[in-house]
């Protein structure tokens, strides 16, 4: 309604805006947010449309609406009930989030010394809301000049918020790609203090250089909340969260000195398992406070996670990885800890391969290798399920990321691991057997399918482990399993694994049979990609496709075209595809549909049997009139499993070249991307849904229309 | 009220307290720590330790030669195993009227003081605690007496010569005190001085003093003990436990407004997480078997192996062990495994619910059925038909001096492919093997202690808020490989006052107040005349020894420093209230 001027009058005049004032305090947090967004519509649409020229801070040149809101939020920042300054300030930060117009500045203008009071005030509880205000406007491209007024406030906001309250400002700022350099220094040094007191807390004098010039700012009051167990917990975990977001932005472009966070990081994670003999109080004090500490190990070993992209951090990695290990190794270390060690471990893995290539530091690359798969051997026969899964997954990350690497492969074959691996294909945790499969499929790569696989006289070689697998698709009670057994498969069939094409064609079709009647639809929309990659590998490895490089006749390309057809039907692709075209599953039916979409294109590329006006006896006899007006009569039809069988033989080329041909592929795949509630969401549902509610429709019916 | 201190071991503890004119001895730990100083007892002939070289002093005298042996740079004693005894000289052990016991591990000295000190009081126990002790002495005693070592070994114990002799054995304490193990005779007379008790049971000791025991968590049957007078109340926490295992959880609200908490038995690996150390356990044993290679891990006979037996009953099967042997073979293996199926009461409530179903509470009894886990009483007889590779053996001794343990370290040392697994806390696994050395075979150190480690001690002394709290000096200081861990200390306010070996202590605790109980004839039989009254000296030393004859008629209350019976001067009385200075 608020794109009516009538609406909006109707609103002002006859008091409603008030309610909508009282409404921004109501208990429910849902009609609150409403209330201020409709307070903003209502602002926005005010000025834009009841206004010719630029606005003053003037009552008078605002419109009659607009006044009375900005009235509105003008006395509740100056009231000194807590809720109304609150209500303003989120109010003013959905505004400023949301509206860019020039005339929001004059509106700032006004209220500026009002909100700057506020964090000089102990009474005013809202400094997160404050936090958040000032960077919806310093954010606003009506404020991006270097020269405007929000920079002294942001300065002073800065120093007079506690490092907590200021930290999501200082974050937000750091990004602002128009900030002043000097106060991204001092929002850099909000979000650096609390490092650097670790820094200097654990070791004196410094060994490495700090974060921050001492200079800088007084480290006084970081020092005072860290040195009572819940303060400092919150300030560390805030601080790496905040640190976490810049790094893990690729186009943050802020130096920050890599090395001394890398150190400050690996000093909190020996605080937190009490390796660190700290040489200050406050050092023993952060150590009491921060041991078995599990949420400020999970945030440090995200924030060094990220670190790995980043360069100039190469000194440490000895001492890092020390820690690495020490919490990989350690029957303390919490299971989700274990985790984020092993995400860690992993990405400073890849970056140590970097360095190994430049360095030539293959012998600490072939040490830390063998001593990470030797504790990934013991980890891998946990009886916590957890820890096994996250084992199982480290491994598939690092294969993913260093199979081409032969210090890896060497390493990787010569420990327990690919054996232990196969043993969780049995595990009873599903999970885990999902995860088993998933690191098999990828540690087959280095097995069977690398051109120089060795012998590893496992108990499984690779006619076993692909027997295995299909045992788990076709008989695990689980989905999670058979999920990721169609996911490796697909992958395998992508890269080529599988073998020749006549191996693949068998292989495709005995997958496609077990998956068909899977009860898991993510398992049969798996079946399907399978059949996307391989009608495309097929078409391509027999040149239907008109290279650009290579000429094609007509008759070979014929040739091809009837091979690659007789293919699919062999591999009975085209039953499954059909069946899954009436899934009751919707994704199953639009990702057949592209399939067929798309094959259709490959054997018709210019037009369509349907635009030639084939004769319809020419065709009826394949059973393909009834195939289409089975799939017309709604993507629902189930009797295609029972009695279409019969009708249309879905592995006789030249039926399936017919019913590529004449099926209006187009108009299904359009009633199929409808969405489910595209019925609940027409207007003809809203009316009865609203008939329905007043009560007896009779009598209602007129008014509402 | 005083402490005698008679063990420096903070989780084998033996104290005595003086209260109200009673004596009372809390716990009698066996520190067996001095074996290790000892060459093993192989069950049959071991050439490589009848073959080690006798120890040649620096100037090359030899005349130590037969009674120590060298082995690996270490020197050891060649002769039976000698344990450390509690102090005896600090008191008179004569006069202890009750011995309270904690758990079974802290039973162990209990024939050295019933049997040797003249001593003629009571010992209190729970059943289980009785039942277990004995079997954990059976299996001591069994070990030891069934290999007959020939010659002993006592010059090594003369102070001059042990000055010169290598550490440890120049650093061991008291080596004059080390005595041999006590005979099955003595532990049965030892048990017969035992008096069962249940959790909350009141215990009067001669009118003057209550004990309860309560549950501690730590162990079956295992007890903390409430000591208390009328308006005084000590608390004595020994092993303790808030985990969920199999015993009854700990009672601690019982321990609130103790005017002193004796606090002993903290975990002795405070660093290493019990479920951490059983996922350690659980990945090496894996891992060994499925190289085909043998676990071996020592232990005593009951308490964590049942845990240990449930954690791999669920286990084995997800880590496809199914068909590998568990062997436990001890002279008690049997009576443990049953015993404990049968304490019911004093299990963990989960377990209680299935005796109910009725469903043994353990699941080690489901495999003894499936043939899973066999039991056997030594390494001869049937075991020697069984027994099949690669297989799981939990034996004993922990401190691998004697017991079957040692047969299982010559035949298996050799090999890289068997793993020793150490799960007991109470000896060093370094020290243990030094005998053993060079070996082969792996080892893993997993300590699973369940007792309260510090974080928790301070949660408990923060709920409880005893007025003083006394604990062995090593609870006070970060340990000493770890000096900068001053979270591993205990911390409280007061500080804690602290005790170490052979101290005495005299408890802060000063009274307040005193109950009398004044008979009619109080003031005539003393010769006092009517109107006259008895002035109690504020901080006096004196207290009421009263003798009952006639009904109480009035019981009066006031505080001791500044108290004046009045009621004697209203009433005058005559009865055989004397007065004693203590």
């Amino acid at each position: 309604m608020m794109h009516h001027q009538l609406a909006l009058r109707f609103l002002c005049d006859d008091g409603g805006i008030d309610v909508i004032f009282t409404l921004q305090g109501d208990p429910s947090l849902f009609v609150a947010s409403a209330a201020s967004q409709l307070l903003v519509h209502m602002l926005t649409f005010s000025v834009e449309s009841e206004t010719t020229k630029p606005l003053s801070t003037k009552d008078g040149d605002w419109p009659a609406c607009a006044q009375m809101i900005i009235k509105h939020i003008e006395d509740s920042l100056q009231s000194s009930s807590s809720s109304h300054i609150e209500q303003s300030l989120n109010l003013l930060t959905s505004l400023f989030g949301s509206c860019c117009d020039t005339w929001t500045e004059v509106l700032w203008l006004g209220i500026a010394k009002q909100i700057e009071s506020f964090w000089m005030e102990e009474t005013v509880q809202a400094h997160h809301m404050l936090a958040k205000l000032l960077l919806k406007v310093a954010w606003s491209p009506v404020f991006c000049d270097t020269e405007s007024g929000i920079w002294a406030l942001v300065t002073s906001a800065l120093e007079h918020l506690t490092p907590v309250q200021a930290g999501p400002l200082a974050v937000g700022i750091v990004r602002h790609y128009n900030c002043p350099q000097d106060v991204r220094i001092q929002a850099l040094t909000v979000l650096l203090q609390p490092m650097d007191c670790i820094l200097r807390a654990a070791s004196q004098p410094l060994e490495y250089a700090g974060l921050l010039d001492e200079s800088v700012s007084d480290p006084a009051t970081v020092e005072s909340l860290l040195s009572s167990k819940s303060s400092c917990v919150n300030l560390l975990c805030q601080t790496l969260a905040h640190l976490e977001e810049l790094l893990s932005q690729m186009r943050f472009s802020v130096d920050l000195p890599y090395t001394s966070l890398l150190h400050s990081l690996t000093t909190i994670l020996q605080f937190c398992n009490g390796f660190l003999r700290p040489a200050s109080p406050l050092g023993s004090t952060i150590s009491r406070n921060l041991i078995n500490c599990f949420r400020v190990q999970r945030s440090a070993l995200d924030v060094l996670a990220a670190l790995s992209e980043k360069k100039a951090c190469d000194t440490l990695l000895g001492s890092l990885f020390d820690v690495l290990l020490a919490y990989l190794e350690s029957p303390n270390t919490n299971p989700t800890v274990l985790k984020k060690t092993f995400q860690a471990t992993s990405k400073w893995l890849v970056r140590l391969r970097e360095l190994s290539c430049s360095n030539s530091q293959w012998q600490q690359t072939e040490k830390i290798l063998e001593d990470v798969f030797l504790v990934l051997q013991k980890r891998l026969c946990s009886p916590c399920w957890e820890v096994r899964d996250s084992s199982l997954e480290f491994l598939t990350d690092l294969i993913k990321s260093l199979r081409d690497q032969d210090e890896f492969r060497q390493s990787l074959l010569s420990s327990e691991v690919p054996r232990l691996t196969e043993d969780l294909l049995e595990d009873p945790e599903s999970y885990v057997r999902a995860s088993a499969v998933t690191a098999v499929g990828h540690l087959a790569f280095i097995t069977y399918f690398a051109p120089e696989s060795p012998a590893t006289g496992n108990q499984y070689n690779k006619e076993n482990t692909v027997a295995k697998l299909h045992e788990i698709l076709s008989t695990d009670t689980e989905g999670f399993p058979r999920r990721a057994v169609i996911s490796i498969f697909n992958k395998w069939v992508r890269e080529g694994c599988i073998g020749q094409l006549e191996d693949t064609e068998q292989f495709v079709s005995r997958v496609i049979q077990t998956v068909k009647h899977d009860l898991d639809w993510e398992v049969r929309l798996g079946g399907l990609e399978l059949i996307e990659v391989f009608s495309s590998q097929t078409v391509c490895r027999l040149c239907v496709l008109n290279c650009p490089y290579t000429s094609v006749s007509a008759v070979t390309g014929c040739i091809h075209q009837n091979s690659s057809l007789l293919i699919f039907c062999r591999a009975k692709v085209f039953n499954f595809l059909f069946q899954s075209l009436c899934d009751c599953d919707q994704p199953l039916g639009q990702r057949a549909c592209d399939i067929l979409l798309a094959l259709r294109c490959r054997f018709y590329p210019v037009k369509t049997l349907k635009d030639s006006q084939v004769a319809e006896d020419s065709y009826a006899g394949h059973g393909i009139a009834w195939l289409q007006r089975t799939l017309r009569q709604g993507s629902l039809a189930q009797n295609i499993l029972t009695d279409g069988g019969n009708r249309v033989d879905f592995q006789d080329p030249e039926s399936m070249l017919l019913a590529l041909g004449i099926i209006d592929l187009e108009e299904l795949h359009d009633e199929l991307n409808k969405s489910s509630d595209h019925v609940e969401k027409s207007p003809q549902s809203l009316l009865q849904d609203i008939l329905a509610s007043v009560g007896t429709i009779e009598e209602n019916e007129a008014d509402c229309y | 009220l005083k402490l005698y201190c008679l063990s420096g071991h903070p989780t084998l503890p033996c104290n005595v307290l003086k209260f109200k004119s009673t004596t009372i001895m809390l716990d009698c730990g066996l520190d067996m720590t001095s074996t290790l100083n000892f060459l093993p007892l192989p069950l049959v002939q071991s050439p490589r330790l009848s073959r080690l070289p006798g120890w040649v002093l620096k100037d090359g005298s030899t005349f130590l030669d037969k009674e120590l042996k060298e082995c690996s740079g270490h020197v050891f004693v060649d002769s039976v195993p000698e344990f450390c005894l509690p102090e005896t000289e600090l008191l008179d052990l004569s006069t202890v009227d009750v011995i309270l016991i904690s758990n079974y591990h802290c039973m162990m000295a209990l024939p050295y003081i019933t049997e040797y000190t003249g001593f003629t009081g009571t010992v209190y126990a729970t059943e289980p605690t009785v039942q277990i002790g004995r079997l954990l002495m059976e299996e001591l005693v069994n070990s030891i007496e069934r290999v007959p070592k020939a010659q002993s070994a006592s010059m090594w114990k003369n102070k001059e010569v042990q000055r010169v002799l290598p550490a440890p054995l120049k650093d061991a304490v008291e080596v004059s005190m080390w005595r041999k193990c006590y005979t099955m005779p003595e532990v049965n007379a030892a048990l017969s001085k035992i008096q069962l008790v249940g959790y909350s049971q009141k215990i009067e000791l001669f009118g003057a003093v209550q004990v309860t025991p309560l549950s501690s968590g730590y162990a079956l049957g295992s007890s903390n003990w409430i000591i208390q007078s009328h308006y005084e109340k000590v608390s004595y926490v020994s092993g303790s436990s808030l985990l969920t295992t199999h015993p009854q959880p700990m009672d601690q609200a019982s321990l609130k407004n103790s005017d002193v908490l004796i606090l002993t038995g903290l975990t002795q690996i405070p660093t290493a997480n019990p479920d951490g150390m059983v996922g350690e356990f659980c990945s090496n044993l894996a891992m060994t078997v499925r190289n085909g290679g043998n676990v071996l891990v020592p232990c005593y006979p009951s308490g964590v192996i049942y845990d240990l037996l449930e954690c791999l009953y669920q286990y084995i099967d997800s880590a496809g062990l199914s068909n590998v042997p568990f062997y436990f073979i001890s002279p008690v293996a049997n009576s443990s495994l049953e015993f404990s199926q049968i304490f019911a009461e004093w299990l963990c409530h989960n377990k209680q619910t299935k005796v109910y179903l009725p469903e043994p509470p353990f699941p080690h009894a489901e495999l003894i059925q499936t043939n899973k886990l066999k039991h056997y009483p030594s390494i001869h007889g049937d075991f020697s038909n069984d027994f099949k590779q690669p297989c799981v053996v939990f034996t004993g001794h922990p401190s691998l001096r004697f017991g079957d343990v040692v047969h299982f370290m010559e035949l298996w040392g050799k090999s890289s492919l068997n793993t020793v697994i150490f799960t007991e806390p109470d000896f060093s696994y370094l020290d243990a093997l030094a005998p053993y050395q060079p070996l082969a075979m792996k080892c893993v150190y997993c300590p699973i202690d369940t007792r309260l480690n510090f974080i928790q001690v301070s949660k408990l002394l923060k709920e409880v808020q005893p007025l003083h709290v006394v604990c062995p000096e090593q609870y006070t200081q970060p340990p000493p490989t770890q000096s900068h861990r001053t979270d591993l200390m205990v911390d409280c306010q007061p500080p804690p006052m602290s005790y170490r070996r052979a101290e005495v202590l005299t408890l802060p605790y000063k009274r307040r107040y005193e109950k009398i109980e004044i008979m009619p004839e109080v003031s005539n039989k003393n010769g006092e005349k009517d109107g006259g009254f008895l002035l109690i000296q504020p901080n006096s030393s004196y207290c009421f020894s009263i003798k009952y004859k006639l009904p109480i008629i009035q019981r009066v209350t006031h505080i001791l420093t500044d108290v004046i019976l009045k009621y004697l001067f209203d009433n005058p009385i005559s009865t055989n209230v004397s007065l004693d200075q203590r």
